[in-house]
């Protein structure tokens, strides 16, 4: 069974959103790999994740810092303790291998919290086979045609803010959680693309 | 011991005897620099109590290493701050006339960069500078990065106006600072995404111009028009936060509909739509303190284009702009050691076992 969704977004704010709409099913552990290129939206749908989780601090893209950390606080409803959470924000763009991680020490990351790893795909090997992977695409690039093949002057600046987001679970234990974690995802769902 | 040679030396510069020197090591991220700065008595109503001499300033920029990869690589950044350290030590020392023999040098302090920054590059430079602190008998002078960019001023001018507004752009940070006076500082805003010579960088590598992007796209956009292509000016609210992020992906946008614009003029355009957010906002939030002055600091500060705009606009606002030298903004050790100067004044040496902190914050009122 492919455990996979596929989303639309219409801009930052709904990708936003499905990060915030993520969060309440990750659980201490979770490795999360964010692909896509330069603008996709991988801070963005972080940044969702982190309000998600609680977090009140501003999450920024952590590309100069290689990796950021957060503590969250999350609410586990009526009469439980509220839940802390350490989530690891990392980019790891400028590492060509897995060697190179070794700085990082993600074992470590791993085990104390949520871990997103933007990039995640250029040290898989570091990161282990239980993962879940969003990968976000420009949504005309997805299309393979220009979203409106509107008539448009040089010179003004040309907004496409949609994208297409997949999000697939790899490695153990995800079957019973699966649906539960995308449930929040059901009004950006891709008509037909489910699996 | 060391005292008495500072005494010696400083009499040498023809300087009276009430003079501290500092050696400061910064390594936060991929330059290597070591500094000696000597401090003598300023006149009274000066910014800060001294007048700083910089005998010497050494940065052994490592940009060849890194443009191979594209970026900052940590684990080589140490490596290459370890290899680096001995040679830059010893040109700043012989630069600024010290000897290392059988004596200590004529040092009274060893200061070190102990964050923010890339936690193995800083531990280079931590190191080191305990270690020559511990032989030579001195204090050891840990140092905020950030702090050392405010005081990059102060190296050039420490008779400018108080208070005074700060905007700090680097690769890794983009704030605008309140300094009310030496160690009061407020944040008046920062960016909620990416730092500003993060979007030049990204910039460049999406335009394929390599790295580092700054210097590329402030050269390529000299040849293009800034005003070809309308680029949206991210958060031009009523605060004093930044977003590149989105300015960033209107770039993408921009050259994936038309892949045969020119490089120059999504260069130009893209440098001065950031350039007005950084201007507009440092000026609005330098009137709404009632600064009497702003100062540009980090490595985004040597853009020609921000340079211009900010000496202009702050003119037109009644506001005494300073603009320290190239040499000061990027990553440098003289205003590691101009901080650990007052910093030791102020608070006396930092122990020994004070580690590397790759988040430190800069102390706030």
């Amino acid at each position: 069974m492919v455990l996979q969704v596929i989303v639309a977004t219409n801009g930052p704010d709904e990708t936003q959103e499905i990060g915030r709409r993520l969060a309440p099913g990750l659980r201490h552990g979770d490795v999360l790999i964010l692909r896509g290129d330069l603008g996709a939206g991988k801070t963005c749908l972080t940044q969702g994740i982190g309000r998600g989780l609680g977090i009140e601090a501003r999450i920024t893209s952590p590309t100069f810092a290689l990796a950021n950390q957060y503590r969250a606080t999350r609410s586990s409803g009526a009469g439980a303790a509220d839940e802390s959470l350490v989530l690891h924000h990392l980019d790891v763009y400028r590492l060509d291998s897995a060697a190179e991680s070794l700085d990082l020490d993600l074992p470590e990351l791993q085990d104390s919290g949520i871990t997103v790893v933007e990039w995640g795909e250029r040290i898989m090997e570091a990161l282990g086979p239980d993962y879940l992977s969003i990968s976000l695409r420009y949504a005309d690039l997805a299309d393979g045609v220009l979203a409106d093949g509107a008539d448009i002057d040089a010179g003004s600046f040309v907004e496409d803010n949609r994208r297409i987001l997949t999000v697939s679970a790899h490695g153990k234990g995800w079957e019973q959680r699966f649906s539960a974690l995308t449930r929040g995802l059901e009004p950006w769902l891709v008509e037909g693309m489910t699996r | 011991m060391s005292q008495q040679s500072t005494l010696e030396s400083a009499a040498e510069n023809g300087s009276n005897g009430d003079t501290v020197t500092i050696m400061a090591i910064e390594t936060s991220c991929d330059e290597t620099s070591v500094s000696v700065v000597t401090a003598s008595p300023a006149p009274d109503g000066s910014a800060v109590p001294f007048v700083l001499d910089v005998r010497s300033n050494v940065v052994s920029s490592q940009i060849d290493i890194h443009a191979a990869f594209g970026g900052v690589v940590p684990e080589v950044a140490s490596r290459a701050h370890l290899e680096m350290m001995e040679a830059v030590t010893a040109q700043a020392m012989d630069e600024a006339g010290l000897t290392m023999g059988a004596e200590p040098p004529a040092v009274d302090a060893v200061a070190a960069t102990c964050g923010p920054g890339l936690v193995g590059a800083l531990l280079v430079g931590v190191s080191a500078a305990k270690g020559m602190a511990l032989a030579w008998d001195v204090p050891y002078v840990g140092v905020n990065h950030m702090e050392g960019h405010l005081f990059a001023t102060f190296l050039e001018r420490p008779s400018i106006e108080l208070p005074m507004v700060v905007l700090l752009v680097s690769g890794g940070h983009t704030m605008i600072v309140e300094v009310s006076a030496p160690g009061r500082y407020r944040y008046l805003g920062s960016t909620i995404d990416d730092a500003a010579g993060e979007a030049f960088d990204k910039v460049a590598r999406y335009l394929g111009l390599g790295y580092p992007g700054g210097p590329l796209i402030d050269r390529l956009a000299r040849e293009g028009d800034r005003k070809a292509i309308d680029f949206p000016r991210g958060l031009m609210d009523d605060s004093f936060d930044f977003s590149f992020s989105g300015m960033k992906t209107a770039v993408v946008n921009y050259v994936r509909r038309y892949p045969d614009v020119s490089n120059a003029d999504v260069a130009a355009s893209f440098q001065e739509a950031v350039v007005d957010v950084l201007v507009t906002k440092t000026i609005r939030a330098a009137l709404s303190v009632g600064a009497k002055s702003v100062c540009l600091g980090g490595g985004v500060a040597a853009n020609s284009r921000l340079r211009e705009r900010f000496a202009e606009e702050a003119g037109e606002a009644g506001l005494e702009s300073l603009i320290p030298d190239r040499s000061f903004c990027t990553d440098n050790a003289a205003m590691i050691a101009a901080a650990a100067h007052w910093r030791l004044a102020a608070d006396g040496p930092s122990p020994l076992d004070g580690g590397a902190d790759p988040s430190l914050l800069l102390p706030t009122t």
